[in-house]
């Protein structure tokens, strides 16, 4: 199937073009980074995670919203998702892919990655962070490319893949789960300390990977003759809602227990994100993210304001940015604020802030559009298959 | 697709099953070391405590068996003596080649000053007398008894030694700085250069010490309360460098007889953020 990738227009060939030379771009400057050491990037002592980690984190969501097809598809039937589930689970792959290759970017000695599973340390979470992403990786690569061979041969999948869909359904809330466990069981860091932090990267993450996947679906609409169809798009907007409006209440819920409690260590860092924080000993006030934090807000009330309008719901211009709104939103809520935040103030409440450097931003666009390379080609093949079959029958 | 639904719901209930089972195996898996509450009580300021966790079970609170080194730092007697804290942090770099980057970006401590609100800043500072806000707190790595570091790090590069240090395989770490979001006490430092290295022809590590190996980019090091040595029989080095002072009493913590035992017996101590239950084994007498 995969010939299928080689055969495409202008179009397709100078955007495949575009990734790979930006692919090109980050791949220079992680050799720089490389020779140098991470000190290239702008992380430092007090914020010794930065653009990477908090991407990784994103993405893990990404990836992990792929379940909201195949669940209503697989176990209930929902017949609409029948042709795009497979967008979805390929989405997934190129999410976890991207994830991998920004632990591998973070790390400071990436040749002894191998080292966490040459001693294999159950007490550590990144441990089994590595087993939840590999393993959905490869269920992921499994169910979606045999769903996709059997189309291609017009045959309905074997009964054997079934176990893998199921065994795909509680991995992909596993995945997320386990990566909220990375921070929220760290004495010490009152900002990401909490028992909904899981709950919350789920809810966010079903609300950004489906508005991804319907810009994705309309795109793909718009480039080619396959068409997902309007109920499909219509549901995934339901979830959207649904998992927004439950995000922005536990965010909500984050702010009543920091501000009503008034216990310093949980206001610190909602200040610094939202307010800006003071100096203890300076007064200076450092508010680098609190831009961001607030157009994240707004973004997310008129994201919602319009999926909940039936008019701009049904008008795909408008439909568009509702979810590019969303997914940007959420883009800096948990790709920016959440992991940057938690490191302000350290544990010693001085208060560092963090910038990344020029090539640490293109190492990380490298990443992203390695990332979409995987998911342009794995589209083409699809969508590819997919016409075909519908041609044949 | 009925058949199916009952197939996945007879999975789920299984892992639903194996679920709940979980947590009494991983209770098991931690020895007990789940307690509602611990001997310290909670957030308590004095650091003691592991003579009344005796009777308490094996596990709870300290370990009583075998070694475990401490540190008591006497506040006081670094003021009285200017320069000494300074003496202790130099003996400690130079023997231990920590490199001098000169920025605070990319800086490496093994053990360094702070003033009182940043040592303590879960205590109160409203109120106290001038005289402890002119105070400057040596602080390093706490060796705890119960250390989130080496829970997080996922290759065990560092790790807990059977006498209570908490050790670094610069060979084997990795680099991915979980520790360093897990150590409460920002004990840590990542290289993110190569401490080799120099700028504007100035090296980094001015003298190399042969006796202790250099690092090179990408690992984490801290503090380890000069293991080499005490193998040897010596003392830490910054211990070590306050001479006669009495600044610093170093020794085993289970041993009642032990100096260190006998100087937090007969004085007020505090631990940094003891609410946290990871139990350091650095005291200050303030």
């Amino acid at each position: 199937m995969l010939e299928k990738a080689l055969q495409g227009n202008a179009k397709y060939w100078s955007w495949v073009g575009f990734l790979l030379s930006m692919m090109g771009l980050g791949a220079f400057c992680y050799v720089l980074q490389f020779n140098y050491g991470l000190g290239l990037t702008g992380m430092s002592r007090n914020v010794s995670w930065g653009l990477y980690i908090s991407q990784f984190t994103f993405l893990v969501g990404v990836a992990a919203s792929a379940v909201m097809l195949v669940l209503p598809y697989y176990l209930h039937n929902f017949k609409e998702f029948g042709r795009i589930t497979i967008l979805g689970e390929f989405l997934a792959i190129a999410s976890v892919s991207m994830c991998l290759l920004f632990i591998m970017t973070d790390l400071g000695q990436p040749i002894r990655a191998l080292n966490v599973v040459l001693h294999p340390t159950p007490h550590s979470i990144l441990f089994w962070d590595m087993i939840v992403l590999n393993g959905y990786l490869f269920l992921n690569v499994v169910v979606g490319w045999v769903a996709l061979n059997s189309e291609y041969k017009g045959t309905h999948p074997p009964k054997w893949v079934y176990p893998f869909v199921y065994l795909s359904i509680p991995w992909a809330v596993s995945i997320h789960t386990v990566t909220a466990f990375l921070y929220c069981g760290l004495p010490g860091r009152h900002f990401w300390m909490t028992a909904i932090l899981a709950p919350r990267f789920l809810a966010s993450a079903f609300a950004a990977g489906p508005a991804l996947l319907i810009i994705l679906v309309l795109l793909v609409r718009k480039f080619s003759s396959f068409d997902a169809g309007d109920k499909a798009i219509n549901k995934l907007v339901t979830v959207i809602i649904y998992a927004g409006l439950i995000n922005f209440f536990f965010v909500g819920l984050e702010l009543f227990v920091g501000y009503y409690s008034n216990i310093p260590g949980h206001m610190h860092t909602l200040d610094y994100l939202f307010f800006g924080l003071a100096d203890h000993d300076t007064g200076i006030i450092y508010n680098n993210l609190v831009p961001w934090m607030r157009t994240s807000v707004i973004m997310g009330v008129i994201s919602l304001a319009l999926f909940g309008c039936k008019k701009t719901r049904n008008n795909s211009g408008m439909l568009i940015v509702a979810c590019a709104l969303m997914f940007f939103s959420l883009w800096i809520d948990k790709g920016l604020g959440l992991v940057l935040g938690g490191f302000v103030p350290n544990p010693l409440e001085y208060i560092t802030e963090y910038v990344p450097s020029i090539p640490e931003i293109f190492i990380t666009l490298g990443v992203w559009c390695t990332g979409f390379f995987i998911l342009t080609i794995l589209y083409k093949v699809a969508i590819s298959v997919k016409t075909e079959a519908e041609r044949l029958s | 697709m009925d058949n199916k639904r009952r197939k996945f719901l007879k999975i789920a209930g299984l892992s639903a099953i194996a679920g709940i089972g979980a947590p009494a195996a991983l209770n098991m898996l931690m020895k007990g070391n789940v307690q509602a509450s611990s001997p310290h009580g909670h957030g308590d300021d004095h650091g003691g405590g592991h003579e009344e966790a005796k009777g308490h079970g094996a596990h709870h609170g300290e370990v009583k068996q075998g070694k475990r080194y401490g540190l008591v730092i006497d506040v006081h007697k670094f003021n009285q003596t200017p320069g000494l804290a300074q003496k202790c942090i130099s003996a400690c770099h130079d023997t231990f080649n920590v490199p001098d980057i000169g920025n605070k970006k990319d800086e490496v401590k093994w053990i360094w000053e702070e003033p009182y609100t940043h040592a303590f800043p879960e205590h109160s500072h409203y109120k106290r007398n001038t005289e402890l806000h002119h105070l400057s707190f040596l602080v390093t790595c706490n060796h705890c008894d119960d250390p989130p570091c080496v829970r997080a790090c996922p290759t065990q590069a560092t790790f807990k030694n059977e006498d209570g240090i908490v050790m670094m395989d610069f060979h084997r770490c990795i680099g991915c700085r979980f520790c360093m979001a897990a150590c409460p006490y920002g004990s840590r430092s990542f290289n993110w250069r190569d401490p080799r290295g120099m700028k504007d022809g100035k090296p980094f590590i001015k003298k190399v010490n042969p006796e202790f190996p250099t690092r090179m980019r990408g690992v984490v090091e801290k503090c380890n309360f000069c293991a080499g040595l005490l193998k040897k029989g010596l003392l830490p080095k910054c211990v070590e460098a306050t001479g006669d002072t009495k600044a610093m009493v170093f020794g085993d913590l289970n041993d009642p007889a032990s100096e260190v035992s006998k100087v937090l017996k007969s004085h007020f101590t505090i631990q940094r953020k003891p609410a946290l239950g990871t139990k350091p084994s650095v005291f200050y007498i303030i």
